[in-house]
């Protein structure tokens, strides 16, 4: 094993606080700050009940980013499968005993707060997929038979989460999966081979959606159809955003979020009273942040000397990607209602916790970024 | 080791791939916001305002209806009421039951409410109870947290001021029914209130005046967040009609416990001054919502309360017809003043007897006499030579046998019998002894009393033919009005009609008239006139011989009317009045006191005076 930059795999706590990237850290600041100011709109002008916890809950998020980021990322290595066998057993668990939230069991009631599993399957996956295709010579990423372990590690957390059922996080699993397959260098013909696939198994997956599901689809391709009851979201929210127009109506002067027309204005749809209380420069504003920290997933990941910090970094970015789309896109009617936050913003100790975790496994990425890892996992080199 | 390298440059590859691909995502949700925020963001500003406007409207208050003078007759009272909102009650069942146990709510209460929310659209508050008190008021505003979607309204409410005394002229107003709604959502707001008889019911329109809005925001759930704009509605138009309250309230007043009617003129104009008909109901009750018990009692009593029998009661106007028969005779110059016929108390036909009021016979009466003493054979006997057909033309020229175009609903025409009419009705030819009847007024022959003011206006008014009016004014463009004045003259000779009223002086202020009983003895507003009594059965030959039962003896359904129509003041007549006393007896005793006193208020209230505003005179228009 070359010992190339060994000089800086082995840096002291006070040199690793050093490498994070500030620049980053305050970034999601901002977008967080975003999130308060729209939390404190939607609560009328005042910081209960959303704000103040969500500052709270942001500020135990960040601390934990920290610690994320300046462990050491072989250790992330070594656990990755444990902690997605551990996700795992959890989501089975949520499928035997979770309590019922909102028609879907999600959660599991540890006392203090609901754990939700699926949450953390999302960085367990991207850990466990990194894990495995930095273990594969590049030679070898298309042999058949080496693709059955990945795929299994998708499909069986995908088919817990699909049975709960939550349409939206099975998505964002199998999308982030296969943007770590591909940039691991499977083959496109792969890909095609399974999007034919899909495609041809789509009436049969119809058969076993539930009927909320099948539902969502059709209100998603006509929401007119109903307008006071399944399409109402979609609708309520297109014309707050469309009100919103070029410039918005003014800070916590959103008509459509403040006389309740709009539903769930405080976790799924609160990008529409940021458009509607900011109009498209709104919009925009956040939309731009949001690239930032796009750009800085990919510096980050492609900064690294390691396989398995690559594939991580850009996991993760990805996953953050996945968030950011589908809320937007789901909230402007492009694509249907699937129950996905916008990241940093909306309201929910969940999804924050899981992309503060995420980001610290990016940052950690940079701060490891010289680390050679052995592809066996080099447990020599802890 | 070789691999690494490699793997690396496809990782970078696909990373930028990647890139470009989440890129693009990104572009589409920009261009989707640009579409929904730029392009389309006039369709979605206005949507967003109709989500959170709701355009609430304003209940107009109702016109006012008042007299001659302006003083109200109809208006409207602030009135408390209890509304019920189905959308926001959810379960209007549940909140009843909740309410009930408030205030009173009976079981047929509940069913028309819950019809009506069945019926309306989910929004629309449905009113619940109407006039609450302060009390009950206060005990649901305090409950108000267990009453969802019950709501208390402020509302106005017609308020009759003088209830039953001209009821029948007013009408009254009422809850809409279903099928009176014609989607105008005014109709369908609580407390709305239609028109459903006499002048509520012609103006309905004028009266109603149209809808405000009020501009409301509301929150999704149509919680009224606060006010925006406010357009005030226009109240209704007051409507001002002939009558003089003060005259009507007495003329009502003096006919209470009677079934009876009287109705006042201006013999120039054809203003009604009066029209009372007794018994009355109490228009406010209808308001509120009557029981099927008050319903049912008003429409079985035998008075018939309901019925304006100022004109759509119909009577044989016995008597009071004399002048008609005796201006037919002596326009068609079959008779004269000094035509003369000795009264023995009957005359025979063939084989039937027709018998004068008076059993021992008047002796020689010439025209003036016979009217002035009411002799029946004088006229039979010019009946017979007038012939029925004559009769029936000058009676129509004085205003019966037809509707005189009242504004008011459900004016009867009378009945005017003729050799035609009789055979294409009864298939039957026309018999001479129906002739002699009808020259009593009697037999076939039926006028309304408002028939016979105008009869008596048209004879003392210098024979113009003047038309009856009750409206004044209404204070809304567009709405026409019958205009005073201009009618025709009636053609009819000077002398002739001068020799008619000469007699009706003599019937009041003659020593041996009818109604000598009854004058009126201020200095100058002396009245003038003529008695009937209108026999309901035929009285047999057997009865006859037995003696003729007194009135008093027989049940009331079959006692004679008591009629009387007159005029003051005799020298320059101004007022002419009916009275119809159903069943009252005789005309002189019952009848003519009522006329008397009325025509003597008239006066006083009034004036005597011509009206300074009358039109053209018609020729032979009398000045005394």
């Amino acid at each position: 094993m070359p010992a190339v930059g060994l000089s800086r795999t082995e840096l002291t706590l006070r040199q690793k606080l050093w490498q994070v990237r500030w620049l980053f850290v305050l970034l999601l600041c901002a977008v967080a700050g975003i999130g308060f100011a729209m939390l404190y709109s939607a609560a009328k002008g005042s910081v209960e009940p959303w704000t103040s916890r969500q500052v709270i809950r942001f500020a135990a998020g960040l601390a934990m980013m920290i610690a994320v980021a300046v462990t050491d990322i072989r250790l992330w290595l070594r656990y990755a499968y444990g902690f997605y066998l551990v996700s795992l057993a959890l989501l089975g668990a949520v499928e035997i005993g979770g309590s019922v939230g909102m028609g879907a069991q999600r959660w599991i009631d540890l006392g203090i707060i609901n754990l939700q599993p699926s949450e953390l399957m999302k960085i367990a996956l991207v850990l466990a997929l990194a894990r495995y295709f930095h273990g594969v010579a590049a030679e070898d990423v298309n042999r058949p038979l080496l693709l059955v372990v990945p795929l299994l590690m998708v499909a069986a957390p995908s088919a817990l989460v699909l049975r709960q059922p939550d349409l939206g996080t099975a998505l964002m699993l199998i999308i982030a999966a296969g943007a770590l397959f591909f940039l691991a260098g499977v083959r496109l013909l792969w890909f095609a081979a399974v999007a034919g696939l899909a495609v041809g198994l789509t009436p049969i997956i119809w058969q076993f959606l539930r009927d909320y599901q099948k539902q969502r689809v059709l209100t998603f391709l006509n929401p007119e159809s109903d307008p006071l009851g399944a399409g109402y979201h979609i609708i309520q929210s297109k014309i707050a955003l469309g009100s919103g127009g070029l410039f918005g109506k003014g800070f916590m002067q959103g008509t459509q979020s403040k006389l309740d027309f709009l539903p769930e204005k405080q976790t799924d749809f609160i990008f529409t009273m940021l458009a509607e209380e900011f109009g498209l420069m709104g919009g925009l504003a956040l939309l731009g942040l949001y690239t930032l920290v796009l750009v800085y997933g990919f510096a980050m990941s492609l900064g690294s000397r390691s396989q398995f910090g690559r594939l991580l970094g850009l996991g993760v970015t990805t996953t953050f990607f996945l968030f950011v789309f589908i809320n937007i896109a789901m909230v402007m009617g492009l694509i249907p209602v699937v129950g996905v936050p916008l990241p940093l913003i909306s309201y929910g100790g969940t999804a924050m916790i899981t992309l503060l975790f995420g980001f610290g496994l990016l940052v950690s990425v940079h701060i490891h970024r010289d680390v050679v890892i052995g592809r066996r996992g080099a447990p020599d080199d802890l | 080791m070789h691999g690494d390298p490699d793997r690396q440059k496809v990782f970078t590859r696909r990373a930028a791939l990647l890139a470009g691909g989440k890129g693009l995502l990104l572009t589409a949700l920009v261009g989707r916001m640009y579409y929904l925020q730029v392009v389309e963001a006039e369709r979605y500003a206005t949507l967003a305002e109709e989500n959170r406007i709701n355009l609430r409207l304003l209940l107009p208050p109702r016109g006012r209806i008042v007299d001659r003078f302006g003083v109200p007759m109809a208006d409207n009272r602030q009135n408390y009421r209890v509304v019920v909102v189905s959308e926001q009650a959810g379960d209007v069942d549940a909140t009843l039951d909740a309410l009930a146990r408030i205030i009173h709510l009976g079981d047929g209460e509940r069913q028309r409410i819950l019809r009506e929310v069945g019926r309306k659209r989910r929004f629309v508050p449905v009113t619940v109870r109407e006039n609450l008190n302060w009390e009950e008021v206060a005990r649901i505003e305090v409950n108000a947290p267990d009453l969802p979607g019950i709501m208390i309204e402020e509302g106005q409410s017609r308020h009759y001021l003088h209830g039953e005394e001209m009821a029948h002229v007013l009408g009254y107003v009422a809850a809409v029914s279903e099928d009176e709604a014609t989607g105008d959502p005014l109709l369908e707001l609580p407390g709305f209130r239609i028109g459903k008889a006499g002048i509520e019911k012609v103006y309905d329109e004028p009266l109603r005046g149209s809808g405000g809005s009020s501009q409301v925001e509301v929150n999704a759930l149509g919680r009224v967040i606060r006010e925006l704009s406010r357009q005030e509605g226009q109240r209704g138009a007051d409507v001002e009609l002939t009558l003089d309250v003060g005259l009507q309230r007495l003329a009502s007043r003096r006919i209470r416990g009677e079934s009876a009617a009287v109705v006042v003129l201006d013999v120039h104009t054809g203003d009604i001054l009066a029209m009372a008909s007794t018994p009355g109901f109490d228009p406010n009750a209808f308001n509120r919502g009557l029981s099927t018990e008050e319903w049912s009692s008003l429409a079985s009593d035998p008075k018939a309360p309901m019925i304006n029998k100022t004109i759509a009661g119909q009577y044989a106007p016995g008597s009071t017809f004399k002048m008609v028969v005796a201006l037919a005779g002596l326009e068609a110059g079959i008779i004269a003043p000094e035509t003369t016929s000795t009264c023995r108390g009957h005359v025979s036909l063939g084989d039937a007897r027709f018998h004068c009021w008076k059993r021992g016979g008047h002796g020689p009466m010439d025209l003036e006499q016979a009217i002035v003493q009411s002799c029946d054979v004088y006229f039979y006997e010019a009946a017979r030579r007038i012939g029925i057909d004559r009769i029936a033309d000058m009676a129509r020229r004085l205003g019966l046998g037809e509707p005189l175009g009242l504004e008011l609903p459900g004016e009867s025409r009378g009945l005017l019998p003729t050799r035609a009419w009789k055979l294409a009705t009864t298939g039957a030819p026309w018999q001479k002894g129906e002739t002699l009847i009808a020259g009593i007024g009697q037999g076939y022959i039926l006028a309304t009393p408002l028939q016979l003011a105008v009869m008596t206006a048209r004879l003392v008014n210098g024979g113009v033919a003047v038309v009856p009016r009750l409206t004044r004014r209404v204070s809304a463009a567009g709405v026409a009005v019958p205009e005073p004045g201009a009618a025709p003259s009636l053609g009819l000779t000077p002398a002739h009609l001068a020799a008619i009223r000469e007699a009706m002086d003599g019937v009041v202020n003659g020593p041996s008239g009818t109604a000598a009983g009854s004058p009126i003895r201020e200095a100058g507003l002396e009245m003038g006139g003529k008695t009937g009594t209108a026999q309901v059965r035929r009285i047999t030959k057997a009865e006859r011989e037995a003696g003729v039962l007194k009135n008093e003896d027989l049940p009331w359904k079959e006692r004679d009317h008591a009629l009387f129509v007159g005029y003051a003041p005799v020298r320059a007549p101004r007022y002419a009045v009916a009275v119809v006393v159903e069943h009252g007896g005789s005309g002189s005793k019952k009848a003519a006191p009522i006329a008397r006193d009325v025509l003597l208020a008239a006066q006083q209230r009034l004036g005597t005076r011509p009206p300074v505003s009358r039109r053209d005179k018609a020729p032979g228009d009398d000045q005394a």
